[in-house]
């Protein structure tokens, strides 16, 4: 089961790394939309450092959203899905492994680049720890939510939009203790709180969301 | 027991179901109407004026009640999915299909007289409370249902991903409105207060119960009416569809 596992992720990641353009599109996205902020609200520090967890969070949120499209669609072109859904293997652990895929694609960019971000509006080191350890507790919770959107709207016709649409209202709570365990942070209230809801909301999402990917998955393939 | 549960499988069949809906839907719409009406009548004319709030805290009687119903909708919306996805009945998912509009119209009311009853008490339209937030992204999600189900143009996989992204809602919802609450009161503490405690008269609270009552028959009504469109749609191609007196008009 584990080997299973291990093939469909290596699997995977040598499909993205032969297609890196994808890749880097998500993690310009990202730089891009946090970059734009201080153009529209102004240069003004203070106000900068007041909005930056929020910004980081929101673009990292929609970046994911953006790269969900991706994660079934070319593999449902192709009938790969079709397979994995056969397979003797549980379809759980091949939902697990390409989700985890998808993260290490997709999310560790993001995670890597963000303190980077953060340095452009002004946040100390302790605020871009704090800010790397809560995207890195919250982009897998993202991008397992964001997978049962993604298997619901395969083979739809503007399935991107629409699963924004679906995924975003989902992704709430993430967004919320994410930028606010930043936010805590700065204020000097600690961040404890929000991390330990962020692990939280991970270990649940880790044994909900495959199930009821694999759900949509046979749903969308039937 | 077991002759019960037949009889409820009975009404699972849409041809069972559709003379049944006919029935009832004309009593539904009776009872709305009389119930909203005295609710109405009462809310405007019998409750007596708040000492605090004066004449603009009248908007509760439909304030409340729709939000009520808004979270009541969806749960129902979601029991019908479980329902469907369990017993693979094709009566469940129409249910589910038909209670989305209404569920997203209580909603939208709710929000829309909270408003209008913020303007005057707290002085805004709009305030980032808890409750107000969750409620619109209740909103949203009663919006993703609808998405979803019109982007897929098989029935059978719009009804089945539906009731998928219903249940997820579901389970959703306690961890967004808590995530929310927690938010909120992190941020700027209750500087405004929705709850007004359980001080209300007792004419407040009849003439409440009274409207949730008339809402209740309304929204039934109104998604019974549309759970017979659906049939007639989806089964037009069958005999007994084709039999039917309005059609074969």
């Amino acid at each position: 089961m584990f080997e299973s596992f291990l093939v469909v992720v290596r699997r995977d990641l040598t499909l993205a790394m032969r297609r890196r353009s994808d890749v880097f599109s998500t993690l310009f996205f990202f730089v891009i939309v946090v970059s734009l902020f201080p153009l529209g609200i102004g240069p003004e520090l203070n106000t900068l450092r007041l909005i930056a967890p929020g910004v980081v969070w929101v673009a990292a949120l929609l970046a994911s959203m953006l790269a969900l499209e991706r994660l079934f669609a070319t593999d449902f072109d192709d009938g790969t899905l079709e397979q994995m859904l056969l397979a003797p293997q549980p379809m759980f652990i091949m939902v697990l492994a390409k989700v985890t895929a998808h993260w290490l694609v997709t999310g560790v960019p993001l995670v890597l680049m963000a303190p980077l971000l953060g340095l452009q509006y002004d946040l100390n080191t302790e605020a871009l720890g704090v800010l790397l350890v809560s995207l890195l507790l919250g982009t897998p919770a993202l991008s397992l939510i964001g997978a049962i959107g993604a298997a619901l709207t395969i083979g739809l016709r503007g399935g991107g939009v629409l699963v924004s649409l679906l995924v975003l209202p989902l992704c709430i709570p993430v967004l919320i203790f994410g930028a606010g365990a930043v936010e805590a942070n700065i204020s000097g209230l600690g961040e404890q709180g929000h991390l330990s809801m962020m692990g939280a909301i991970l270990v649940i999402s880790l044994l909900l969301a495959p199930l009821a990917t694999t759900a949509a998955l046979r749903v969308s393939a039937e | 027991m077991s002759s019960r549960l037949i009889n409820w499988f009975k009404f699972s069949s849409p041809a069972t179901f559709y003379p049944l809906a006919g029935k009832l839907i004309p009593w539904f719409t009776g009872i709305a109407v009389v119930l909203i009406a005295i609710g109405l009548y009462m809310s405007f004319f019998v409750a007596p004026t708040d000492y605090k709030q004066g004449e603009g805290y009248r908007i509760i009687f439909v304030h409340v009640p729709t939000a009520w119903m808004s979270m009541f909708i969806y749960l129902v919306m979601a029991l019908w999915s479980g329902l469907g996805l369990v017993f693979n009945t094709r009566i469940s998912a129409m249910m589910a299909n038909a209670l989305a509009p209404t569920g997203a119209m209580f909603t939208f009311l709710a929000l829309w007289t909270g408003a209008f009853w913020g303007k005057p008490m707290w002085g805004a339209w709009w305030v980032w409370d808890a409750r107000l937030t969750s409620e619109l992204i209740l909103l949203f999600l009663y919006i993703g249902f609808m998405a979803l189900q019109g982007a897929i143009e098989d029935t059978r996989r719009a009804d089945r991903a539906g009731a998928i992204l219903a249940l997820v809602g579901v389970v959703n919802i306690p961890i967004i409105y808590y995530s929310v609450t927690w938010w909120n009161t992190l941020h700027q503490g209750a500087s405004v207060s929705v709850s007004k405690g359980s001080s209300m008269g007792e004419t407040m609270l009849v003439t409440m119960l009274i409207m949730v009552l008339g809402f209740w028959s309304y929204a039934i009504a109104v998604s019974l009416a549309r759970v017979r469109s659906l049939i007639l749609e989806r089964e037009r191609d069958s005999t007994w569809v084709s039999e039917l007196s309005e059609v074969r008009r």
